[in-house]
């Protein structure tokens, strides 16, 4: 086996018993990268030497006898919201393309500390809107597993990387199924924490009270480990929760007798693609079989959860990137009034899809339509939450599918924003409810493609999440899902 | 009932400060008009005595001392700034004097 195709988990072991050095082990993604990434586009910058540098340092220090972390000298690529100083941050905005943040987010920070080794900032929606990385201002993102297929969205990139051998582990973030939508479209385990769980400073806002990042990993103890590193109180981010972080690996190897599992019918619906749903049920069978108890709920509020969001989180991101108007940092279009400047660096800057949340938050939270729309929202999203807690009161965890249908095509939606929104119809309710949300691969499609199946937990119950998804991979015995990338002019990579 | 949102997409997007051009302003309008569409259906639902999320973590004001702690340089803070005159930011004027007048 390749190093590029080794879990976290596995290079953690190979560095720990020195049968590899993490110089080698970047310069095997950095290898993988340069044969690849022409025809994926995951990455909007990349950051070889850094990699090389921050690699060399963890070898010195290990040879000399320091103890590290596991995942000292372990890669990881970060998705191009989260903030890297000295390093470009565009969010795959034109507005923020030649931004440099003046200091690190929180996550980067500690990354940094811990030792991990950055290959690059990954692509993505512009402004984390989007699930297909189309709305990138660069260029789109292409799934590993089909070229003529999207990888999903907004941290396509992210998936991407980690799909095809490029990155062994991804940092993403999930406001409305961010992380969720691109991992179970490129076969991989995607978990968006709990609110509050891991530290949003230096997380460029989209949509505050929603945006929350996570990770986007090969395996169920891959993302356990890194939820190691980043999660946890941050006195820079106020709503993170100061609840002590739990050791998520040792989670990985319990059983799940006994374990009450929800079916959410409106998850497992008839107009869903028939072999993403049988995919779930025959994951949802084997639970059973090893002595789970199994029953079905309803959420009706299911159906109101896309409306509500798309007024809440339009709403937050049009007082969000009020910020970007051309004065303290990022794309300026000039103007003679102060007026016109505002407006034609924002109406340059910003791409259709931006725009449109824009008017849409802006028209929701303008005088007049202020109670019927935002203010309704914020309640509907409190019936939601009644709705999750009494769930919870019957059942562990609650599972459905991810996506309604596996990756689609480039193209096939970008025109039509309503139906690219329907995408994210599973992944909705569980950000509006703040609870913990993982998506894991159920299957292969017929026509070779991913599905995935999405387990929700109530709030700081990851660990739970993570050993049903633990527990799944022992049972099944096929992961990490590995496409073999078939190149435009032939031959498979 | 579709709402007709060509009349106020040119309000909107005074609002927001955001200068769109004619085809914008058409494709904008079909497609801000389907959205709220589907937007809408949360007006079927009772919410009456129902209060508002506005954020899921029900903290309390978080205080601390009042204490003076590193922050950023004036240059890492500037130093993304488009126009720039010496430790300001630099923007058109915005009390109806031409530039020239503020310029030092």
């Amino acid at each position: 086996m390749k190093i590029y195709e080794q879990t976290a988990a596995n290079l953690s072991k190979l560095l720990q018993n020195k049968e590899v050095s993490s110089v080698e082990v970047v310069q095997s993604f950095l290898d993988r990268i340069e044969l690849i990434e022409p025809y994926l586009k995951s990455f909007i910058t990349h950051t070889p030497a850094m990699a090389l540098d921050m690699a060399s340092t963890v070898d010195n220090r290990r040879a000399g006898g320091e103890k590290l972390h596991p995942l000292a000298g372990v890669p990881i690529a970060i998705k191009d919201n989260i903030s890297t100083r000295g390093l470009r941050t565009t969010c795959a905005s034109r507005i923020l393309e030649n931004y440099i943040p003046p200091y690190d987010a929180t996550v980067v920070e500690t990354l940094k500390q811990v030792g991990m080794p950055l290959l690059g900032k990954t692509n993505m929606d512009e402004f984390a809107m989007g699930s297909s990385t189309e709305n990138s201002a660069f260029y789109p993102s292409r799934n590993p597993w089909n070229l003529e297929r999207v990888p999903g969205g907004s941290s396509g990139g992210s998936a991407v990387a980690v799909s095809s051998g490029m990155a062994p582990l991804a940092l993403g973030s999930d406001t409305g199924g961010s992380i969720r939508q691109p991992a179970s479209l490129c076969g991989l385990t995607g978990l968006r924490p709990t609110y509050g769980r891991v530290s949003r400073y230096g997380l460029i806002a989209f949509a505050s009270s929603l945006d929350q990042i996570g990770t986007i990993s090969l395996t169920a103890l891959d993302s356990a480990m890194l939820m190691n590193v980043i999660s946890g109180y941050d006195l820079l981010d106020s709503t993170t929760l100061s609840e002590p972080v739990p050791d998520y690996t040792i989670f990985l190897d319990e059983g799940i007798k006994k374990l009450k599992v929800g079916v959410i019918k409106e998850n497992v619906s008839e107009d869903f693609d028939p072999e993403v749903t049988a995919a779930v049920m025959k994951n949802i069978a084997l639970l059973k079989e090893s002595g789970a108890e199994v029953d079905e709920v309803s959420l009706p509020l299911t159906d109101y959860g896309l409306g509500a969001y798309y007024l809440i989180a339009p709403s937050e991101a049009s007082s969000n990137l009020g910020r970007y108007d051309g004065v303290r940092y990022g794309f300026n279009a000039g103007g003679e009034s102060i007026d016109d400047m505002f407006s034609a660096t924002r109406g340059r800057g910003f791409g259709p899809e931006v725009k449109r949340r824009i008017m849409i938050g802006t028209y929701a939270l303008s005088a007049g339509y202020f109670d019927a729309y935002y203010l309704q929202a914020m309640k509907v999203r409190t019936m939601i939450r009644r709705e999750y807690e009494a769930a919870f009161k019957r059942f562990d965890i609650l599972v459905g599918a991810t996506t309604p249908t596996p990756a689609f095509k480039i193209d096939e939606k970008i025109d039509d924003p309503l139906q690219m929104y329907l995408s994210d119809i599973c992944n909705i309710t569980d950000s509006l409810a703040g609870v913990p949300s993982l998506s894991i691969p159920s299957g292969i499609s017929s026509g070779g493609l991913p599905m995935g199946m999405q387990l929700t937990a109530s709030p700081l119950k990851e660990g739970l999440l993570l050993k049903v998804a633990g527990f799944l991979e022992r049972e099944r015995g096929h992961l990490p899902l590995r496409p073999k990338v078939k190149l435009p002019e032939g031959g498979e990579v | 009932m579709a709402i007709d949102f060509s009349k106020e997409v040119d309000y909107v997007a005074r609002l927001a400060r955001l200068t769109l051009d004619s085809e914008e302003k058409e494709l904008m309008a079909g497609q801000l008009s389907d959205i709220l569409d589907t937007a809408r259906r949360i007006q079927e639902l009772d919410t009456t005595a129902v209060e508002p999320t506005s954020h899921v973590v029900n903290l309390p004001a978080v205080l601390r001392e009042d204490v003076t702690m590193p922050s950023l340089t004036l240059n890492r803070v500037l130093q993304n700034a488009p126009r720039r005159q010496k430790q300001f930011f630099r923007v058109p004027s915005i009390a109806g004097l031409n530039s020239e007048e503020v310029e030092e």
